[in-house]
């Protein structure tokens, strides 16, 4: 029965780690740049829906696409200003300014909210769901829902949008992309802005179930790559699962190591996932 | 008089000068120059796997770390100053043969990830392993048994000659055979494995050679600053700076990496000294700037200032396609 409840736990928050990692996962895949921004940007949109429900009394569920559009900008203003001036450099350049540009945001955070754990507190509560001896937070069950309702919809746009397709298209091969009329450019600008969506909307959702502060997004960040890796690159699906399995191996992480190791688990596990099988577990080989 | 004798008179002034500080100068001074003779040590090392080999190594604050709380653990158990840094070198490289032979086989992103995890790693072991290293709470060492001015005489002159090693390394292996094949292996590893360079064995090479300053560098920190915690022993920035220190100064080059460092401190120290809580987001845009607009570094081969490039990319492109 421990573990039924353990293993629950762990999918309501592997739902929202998938949310988190798709966005992160998106840009790698598309424009070979490992996003060290993805975290601050999620918690950006944390803070947002903290502040709208703070001020207008918006509900952080209805704000998550609010939060994301807000993001879509902020994510093109930096893609067209900044990243696009070095794609295609190498991956040191490239890991380098987006660190450079996570130092900058970190910090202008914090001297804005200060460091202080804020946390969204739903009045009234959304209670517990009890299945004779399982509960079932209900905040984190519709957490959990809304965020692989967006992952479905990103693979929606992926699959049966045109410019969904141009993604794809210059995922594969950029050059012959651009050779059948895509723009390459505009494509990795808009590429970039999705996973900012991604990641605010994801932040907004975060906010009503764990404390914001901009100290926590490189936990965050941490996840992401473990989920990316998990699931292997390039892959809506394996993303998905990857989620919930990250989110699954720190619950059960938790109960028989004790809380402090539970980030521990997900670092060993990518290094030895990154010795033996770096294309992932259900990634395919050729991408860098 | 030519430019080789300039050179070399600058070279030789340089040295008298460094000699000379600790009896000339203050103790802020001689503090902030052992420092850079630290930050050169760190720039330095990173030169042979990320500059030479051109591989994304964000390893430094592992090595680091690890140097910390091996010479930090040993100096407690009442070793021998010293010996206690030579032994945390000697555990530090070998810690990064046997990874480095594990994580060398991955390219580009991977590799820095993983790379960037082994410290993650560390940190969270070491923080596990209380009765030994502390924990969260921190190692504090005991200073050694001399008076202010003799201790910071000790630290200073320690780390000038772990600079000096580092650098008469790199002077050896611009020179070198292992040094050319390094190169060869960061111009193009598949052409490299063809015309028969052992890639795997040269990589790991490189690798050690990154780490083994590093790790005694970092116990001497340990040993200067008297305690060292995780968080600050294993913090990613000590990966990231001689990152940029290097980037400054030119990649691959052999003096890149200390006038890179020389002037990352001349920055930490008088611009954002002064700007104590936007320290981490200065630098940043420094990092920002360099990459966008000087990516080659001071030294690096045709470096310009590239501030018309970024207001004009198209002209540039069209520049470069032309020529």
């Amino acid at each position: 029965m421990l573990y039924l409840q353990i293993l629950i736990n762990g999918v309501l928050l592997g739902g929202l780690y998938s949310c988190i990692a798709v966005g992160f996962s998106l840009v790698w895949g598309v424009l070979n740049i490992i996003n060290l921004l993805h975290g601050s940007l999620m918690i950006l949109g944390a803070y947002a829906a903290f502040f709208a429900h703070a001020a207008w009394g918006i509900h952080p569920f209805l704000f998550a696409p609010v939060a994301g559009l807000l993001l879509f900008l902020v994510g093109l203003a930096l893609q067209a200003g900044i990243v696009n001036r070095v794609m295609g450099a190498p991956v040191l350049i490239t890991l380098t300014l987006t660190f450079g540009l996570n130092l900058m945001l970190d910090n202008a955070m914090i001297v804005a909210f200060k460091a202080d754990y804020r946390k969204v507190i739903l009045d009234p509560p959304l209670g517990l769901l009890e299945l004779g001896n399982l509960l079932v937070p209900l905040d984190r069950l519709y957490v959990m829902a809304l965020a692989l309702l967006l992952v479905a919809g990103l693979y929606a746009v992926l699959r049966f949008t045109s410019v969904g397709r141009a993604i794809v298209a210059v995922r594969m091969d950029r050059d012959a992309a651009a050779l059948m009329g895509v723009e390459v450019k505009r494509i990795y600008a808009l590429t970039f802005a999705a996973g900012a969506f991604m990641a605010g909307a994801a932040g907004s959702l975060m906010s009503v179930i764990f404390p914001i502060s901009p100290l926590t997004s490189n936990a965050f960040l941490g996840k992401a790559f473990v989920i990316c890796v998990l699931g292997g690159l390039g892959s809506t699906p394996g993303v998905m699962i990857g989620g919930i399995l990250l989110g699954v191996l720190e619950s059960f992480g938790t109960l028989w190591l004790g809380p402090d190791f539970s980030t521990t688990i997900a670092f060993v596990l990518l290094l030895a996932l990154l010795v033996f099988r770096p294309s992932g577990l259900m990634g395919r080989k050729g991408f860098e | 008089m030519n430019r080789a004798f300039a050179f070399r008179a600058i070279g030789l002034a340089a040295l008298v000068a460094l000699a000379a500080l600790p009896w000339m100068a203050d103790n802020y001074v001689v503090r902030v120059a052992t420092t850079m003779l630290m930050y050169c040590a760190l720039a330095l090392s990173w030169n042979f796997i990320g500059g030479f080999t051109g591989y994304p190594s964000f390893a430094t604050a592992a090595f680091f770390g690890l140097g910390a709380y091996v010479g930090g653990v040993l100096q407690n158990m009442g070793l021998f100053l010293g010996l206690a840094w030579l032994a945390a070198g000697l555990v530090v490289v070998v810690f990064a043969a046997v990874t480095g032979r594990a994580i060398l086989h991955l390219k580009g992103h991977y590799f820095a990830i993983a790379s960037l995890v082994i410290a993650d790693v560390l940190r969270e072991i070491i923080n596990g392993l209380t009765s030994i290293t502390g924990g969260g709470m921190g190692l504090n060492l005991t200073a050694p048994a001399m008076g202010v001015e003799a201790q910071s005489r000790l630290f200073y002159f320690s780390m000038a000659v772990v600079a000096a090693v580092a650098l008469a390394t790199t002077v050896w292996l611009d020179r070198s055979r292992l040094g050319f094949g390094l190169r060869c292996i960061e111009q193009n590893e598949d052409a490299a494995i063809r015309i028969g360079v052992g890639t795997a064995r040269l990589k790991t090479i490189a690798f050690a050679l990154s780490s083994v300053f590093v790790g005694i560098v970092g116990a001497i920190y340990a040993s200067w600053t008297v305690y060292i915690d995780p968080s600050e022993a294993f913090d990613i920035l000590i990966s990231v700076k001689p990152i940029v220190m290097t980037l400054l100064g030119g990649a691959g080059s052999v003096l890149g990496p200390v006038y890179g460092a020389f002037l990352f401190l001349l920055l930490e120290e008088t611009v954002w000294r002064n700007f104590l809580h936007v320290h981490s987001g200065v630098l940043g845009l420094l990092v920002v700037l360099l990459i966008l607009f000087m990516p080659r570094g001071l030294l690096g081969a045709g470096s310009r200032l590239r501030v018309a490039t970024w207001l004009r990319p198209e002209r540039a492109a069209k520049r470069r396609a032309g020529s």
